[in-house]
């Protein structure tokens, strides 16, 4: 193996990449987080402009997931977990202890790996979460339904069965379900994790390319293992290893001249 | 489906047809003031010469950007194609000041022969030149394989210029400088037109996936 190309350039890991150099919507200092004993995510600091897609990449079990949680904590369902540290978003800290996680949740939403749609009409999945906010005019749901079916690229391909149960749908198509029903109650970020593993290229190139216009409304973090995927579709990456952020940086640097050598062995494919 | 690709390769190809069109007029540039002994016309060209240098850099920066997005079959020959292309075409432009710092030294001398061979020749070559970045733009394969043929008879005139001006030097000594200028003019037109080839080639290449490079795929 040839010696890597790593140039003298240091990046400091924490330092946001130069396009975000507007004010930071997402704001990550000192984070660290304990299941039970276990430290799982060490010290990570960094900022997030918005509207901006955001991946998160490194190998199984590097705390990528267990990160991309704590942004609307999905890991206080998690009785051992431990959190220390800030997160702001749009200058709140969201581990505040007058902030209600229901709420942040409307401001921080997530699509799965697995597309879980409920078990109840195309329609219906994605009007539920406007009526639990208390929106009641049908007409208004009526078109808030369209609009994220149409924002999600589904509305052509289901709009004459909208009351055709969710679960019938491909299972390209329930992720794209999953995202409408997310991006109807309109959050400001959107967060995904590894939301086109389960699917065939042809679906997955349907994900990648709503994510891109996605991009122009919310900001978007993606947990990935596919490397390319992150290539395409992000602004920044964020490489992790064992708990720790390793490399953040524009995506075009990471994956083309990235800083750091554990970085370039990983998206080379020479890791381990 | 319009894919976000599809734009970024849009781009691409917009900024190699740019870098085409300021290569051709080089060329032209650079033959004009050979023929019209205008020194301001060959300072121009030898000036521009930085303006294709830094398309070479941006498609290569471009090019190198889209591969990390791991294109397949088409999306990576043009990749791969636009940075083969973009280097031929800034060898052109090198070409070109060539000829542009020729034509400054033969300026100052009276002129040897009307020339005949030279504009035909840079005819010939920047039509090459055209063809093949028309072909490329219409994807039209089967115009870019007539470039090809077309090479041969700049390398005839270039063959026979350099006996004339041989000739020329036997004859007389004091030609001997112009003679020499004018060898590098007519071989910088005889490489200009092999890079338009080279060219041809490449978009054979992009559109029916064939090397016909040194002979092969026929």
């Amino acid at each position: 193996m040839t010696e890597s190309p790593i140039k003298s350039v240091v990046v400091k890991s924490s330092a946001p990449p130069a396009e975000a150099s507007q004010t930071p919507f997402i704001e990550v200092e000192n984070l660290s987080l304990h299941y039970g004993t276990t430290r799982a995510l060490k010290n990570i600091s960094l900022k997030l402009g918005e509207k901006v897609v955001t991946a998160f990449i490194g190998p199984s079990g590097c705390g990528k997931s267990t990160f991309l949680r704590c942004f609307n904590r999905m890991n206080d369902l998690i009785d051992s977990v431990h959190i220390d540290g800030v997160i702001k978003i749009g200058g709140q800290d969201i581990y505040e202890k007058q902030v209600d996680a229901i709420e942040l949740r409307k401001r921080v939403g997530m699509v799965f790996q697995r597309s879980n749609p409920f078990p109840k009409s195309i329609y219906e999945n994605v009007a539920y979460g406007l009526r639990l906010q208390g929106i009641k005019a049908k007409q208004e749901i009526e078109g808030r339904v369209e609009r994220s079916l149409r924002d999600a690229a589904l509305w052509d391909e289901v709009k004459d069965r909208l009351q055709s149960s969710a679960l019938g749908l491909s299972g390209g198509q329930q992720q794209r379900l999953c995202i409408a029903r997310a991006i109807a109650i309109r959050p400001e970020i959107i967060l995904m994790d590894e939301p086109a593993s389960a699917l065939d290229p042809i679906a997955t190139a349907k994900i990648e390319e709503l994510i891109l216009e996605l991009k122009k409304d919310f900001t978007i973090i993606i947990v990935t293992h596919n490397m390319q995927q992150a290539a395409r579709i992000s602004d920044h990456t964020a490489f992790f290893y064992l708990g720790e952020l390793i490399e953040f940086d524009r995506t075009h640097k990471v994956f083309t001249n990235p800083a750091k050598r554990q970085t370039e062995d990983y998206v080379t494919g020479r890791f381990g | 489906m319009n894919r976000h690709l599809d734009l970024e390769i849009a781009e691409l190809k917009e900024k190699l047809l740019t870098m085409g069109s300021h290569a051709e007029r080089a060329v032209s540039e650079a033959v004009r003031s050979l023929i019209e002994r205008s020194d301001d016309l060959a300072r121009k060209v030898d000036e521009n010469d930085n303006i294709v240098d830094q398309f070479e850099v941006d498609v290569d920066e471009a090019a190198i950007h889209l591969l990390s997005k791991a294109p397949l079959a088409t999306d990576l020959r043009f990749i791969t194609v636009a940075m083969k292309i973009s280097q031929n075409l800034e060898r052109i432009a090198d070409e070109a000041t060539k000829i542009a710092r020729r034509s400054l030294e033969l300026n100052l001398e009276p002129q040897l022969k009307a020339y005949v061979d030279i504009p035909q020749m840079a005819g010939i070559a920047r039509e090459m030149l055209k063809t093949a970045l028309d072909a490329f733009v219409h994807k039209q394969p089967e115009k870019a394989i007539e470039v090809i043929a077309r090479d041969k008879k700049v390398d005839e005139i270039n063959k026979q210029f350099h006996r004339e001006l041989s000739s020329y030097m036997i004859e007389n000594p004091a030609t001997i400088t112009r003679c020499l200028n004018l060898m590098v003019v007519s071989k910088a037109l005889e490489r200009i037109a092999d890079h338009a080839t080279n060219i041809a080639e490449e978009v054979v290449y992009l559109y029916e996936a064939r090397d016909i490079r040194h002979g092969g795929g026929k």
